[in-house]
């Protein structure tokens, strides 16, 4: 049984690429090292924290989320679904005279259309960012396990650069630690 | 500049953030606890006896009778319902104020949502007499017609919003919840936790990048879940003013009861927060008495709110010259239900204005109390709105009043039973404060303590 499960752990991990991983041991000197990195022209790298870093963004020139914009959509699509769907089931596939109200009576439909609005925004909001941010991984390479509690690290893949030079870089930024390894 | 309070006590690393709320997960539970729990499973292995025999045997168990049709699973469902609003209120609308003393309440708040609406979720299923054709309450392409749902009606609004709640609060305190499970993953020594705790984190690995998408999410859930929670309680208020009854057919029922389900939430968080700083070590770092003292002070708000509320409804009767609305009104407080409008007032409304007063609203014990009496006031609100109006409606030949059974009193107490056992089970498997959110607020407060050294 454990030999199973162990087996088809390796059939279906999230395989890594190979590379160089700094690590450092505060926010602010994580936020100044990405910054120098990315100024070093490594165009290619992750920033890895336990926690949401301020500042992090500027430093990487990661540009905002588009996910508001999938939300948006996703919200309208819920409302015209709902509106749709109680005059499609009210008004024409069965039309049930019911208290001497109208058949398309839009206001009584309101809480229904509303909540369809928010269900499917949300939900779709959730189900784009796993996809934007690959998730679910299956036990994914794990570069120190303190880097979701508290260090913090710097990972560039082999094929972003010179992988001598990104250890020289990496130590020259005052990284603690330097490890060739998989992320 | 006024000085912040800290939000964390003690000079605690990002390391013992880390360790102190890990710790609960991955230890086995005190004696203590143990006892706790095994009085919660006795008291939720009684409930489900007494479910059980309902569903077996019918709603007539209950003390249910003309015209009292809507009893102790209306008014339960509802108290539930109302407990279930402070976790969202807490976690989406105190996040969009930037309020940062919610990190340490808004996992535990947002879980009490979730096992508050799950609770909820089981009475008016079994009040519809044939829970195993609840699904009819769904509109799905069926095999009779097919007939769809009638969505003019109250009723299915309210299966839509408490739906959709419930997904919607599931969803947001689950992901919220990610990145600290896949902190118990990263410690876990033994091979089984890390599987579990590994498929639950789905592999979050915290990049810049996904952190970026993360808190976007993040936001676009708590506004999202803002109006939904406005909204559900308005719905559920519905069930009640779209009727024609007096005492419910009343324009202020929406606010007015999202205003009772915000006062009966956090009166539901300070019962629950006290008792895990009592029971729980190093929990009062993280929950401290700043914590306890703002959420005394929602309470103290939202009771004037509901007061505001009860006197209102007296001014319409009287100002609207309805004859039947003034005798319902007159009946409230001289009638046969006259103890329940007394508990409501009592409970509701003067109690809570001892938290006014600091020594109060910053001692324990006086803030548990008050907590239990607002419990014990909330579940009597909803008892005077339906029982209250139900049982002298406009016949007097068909006037009743609701004698409750055995199986009344098993279900309203049995669903505490529930509600403890899931919410015990979560404070030993998940992190009962979030980890990723309190370590950027370690800082507050602690800025000016420097000098002091």
């Amino acid at each position: 049984m454990a030999d199973l499960i162990t087996k088809i752990e390796s059939l279906v991990r999230t395989r890594g690429q190979k590379g160089v991983a700094g690590i450092w041991t505060d926010e602010h000197e994580l936020v100044e090292a990405a910054r120098k990195t990315r100024e070093a022209g490594i165009k290619k790298f992750e920033a890895i924290s336990p926690y949401p870093i301020h500042g992090i963004d500027e430093a990487m020139k990661i540009p905002r989320s588009y996910i508001p914009y999938i939300t948006f959509i996703a919200g309208l699509s819920g409302c015209t679904f709902g509106v749709w769907f109680t005059w499609w089931t009210s008004a024409v596939d069965w039309p049930l005279l019911i208290g001497g109200k109208p058949m398309w009576s839009l206001p009584a439909f309101i809480p229904v259309i509303f909540e369809c609005t928010i269900l499917i925004g949300a939900l779709t909001t959730v189900a784009s960012m796993l996809v934007i941010n690959g998730l679910p991984k299956v036990d994914p390479p794990v570069i120190d396990p303190d880097l979701t509690s508290h260090k913090f690290a710097l990972f560039v893949p082999e094929s972003s650069g010179d992988t001598a030079k990104i250890e020289q870089l990496f130590k020259s930024f005052g990284a603690k630690d330097v490890r060739r390894t998989e992320f | 500049m006024i000085a912040r309070e800290p939000l964390v006590l003690g000079k605690k690393s990002l390391k013992d953030v880390t360790d102190d709320i890990c710790r609960l997960v991955e230890t086995f539970p005190p004696g203590r606890f143990v006892g706790v729990f095994i009085a919660a499973a006795t008291l939720f292995a009684f409930y489900i006896f007494i479910q059980s025999m309902i569903v077996a045997y019918g709603m007539g168990l209950q003390g249910i009778t003309l015209p009292v049709m809507w009893g102790t699973d209306i008014v339960t469902f509802v108290f539930w319902i109302g407990i279930g609003h402070a976790g969202t209120l807490i976690s989406a609308i105190l996040f969009l104020f930037r309020q940062k003393w919610r990190t340490a309440i808004a996992r535990s708040a947002e879980a009490m949502t979730v096992f508050a609406v799950m609770t909820a979720g089981v009475f008016p299923i079994l009040h519809t007499g044939r829970p195993w054709l609840a699904y009819w309450l769904l509109p799905y392409p069926n095999q009779r017609g097919p007939l769809w749902v009638n969505f003019r009606s109250p009723l299915i609004w309210d299966v839509f919003a408490v739906s959709t709640y419930a997904t919607v609060s599931m969803v947001f305190w689950y992901i919220g919840m990610v990145p600290d499970l896949a902190t118990i993953r990263d410690r876990a020594r033994n091979i089984w936790r890390k599987r579990i705790y590994g498929a639950l984190s789905l592999g979050w690995r915290g990049t810049a990048r996904n952190w970026n998408h993360y808190e976007m999410v993040y936001m676009l859930l708590a506004g999202l879940s803002t109006p939904l929670v406005l909204s559900v309680h308005s719905i559920v208020s519905f069930d009640f003013a779209v009727s024609q009854l007096p005492g419910w057919h009343t324009t202020i029922f929406p606010p007015y009861f999202v205003a009772g389900a915000i006062f009966s939430g956090f009166g539901m968080v300070v019962t629950l927060m006290c008792l895990m700083r009592a029971v729980i070590p190093g929990f009062k770092d993280y929950v401290t008495m700043h914590h306890m003292e703002n959420m005394n002070k929602v309470i103290l708000v939202t009771s004037l709110l509901v007061g505001y509320a009860y006197g209102s409804e007296f001014f319409i009767a009287w100002y609207s010259g309805n004859p039947a609305e003034q005798f319902l009104f007159v009946n409230r407080i001289i009638g046969p239900y006259w103890w329940a409008w007394g508990f409501m007032i009592g409970c509701n409304v003067l109690i809570p204005q001892l938290l006014w007063f600091k020594y109060i609203r910053t001692n324990i014990i006086g803030m548990f109390i008050i907590s239990i009496c607002v419990n014990i006031g909330m579940w009597f609100e909803r008892f005077v709105i339906v029982e209250g109006s139900l049982h002298h409606d406009f016949m007097p030949s068909a006037w009743n009043l609701w004698h409750p059974t055995f199986y009344d009193w098993g279900a309203i107490i049995g669903s505490f039973g529930m509600f403890f056992t899931i919410f015990l089970i979560y404070t030993r498997l998940m992190p009962v404060i979030s980890i990723a959110e309190t370590k950027p607020v370690l800082s507050v407060g602690h800025e000016a303590g420097e000098h002091h050294g």
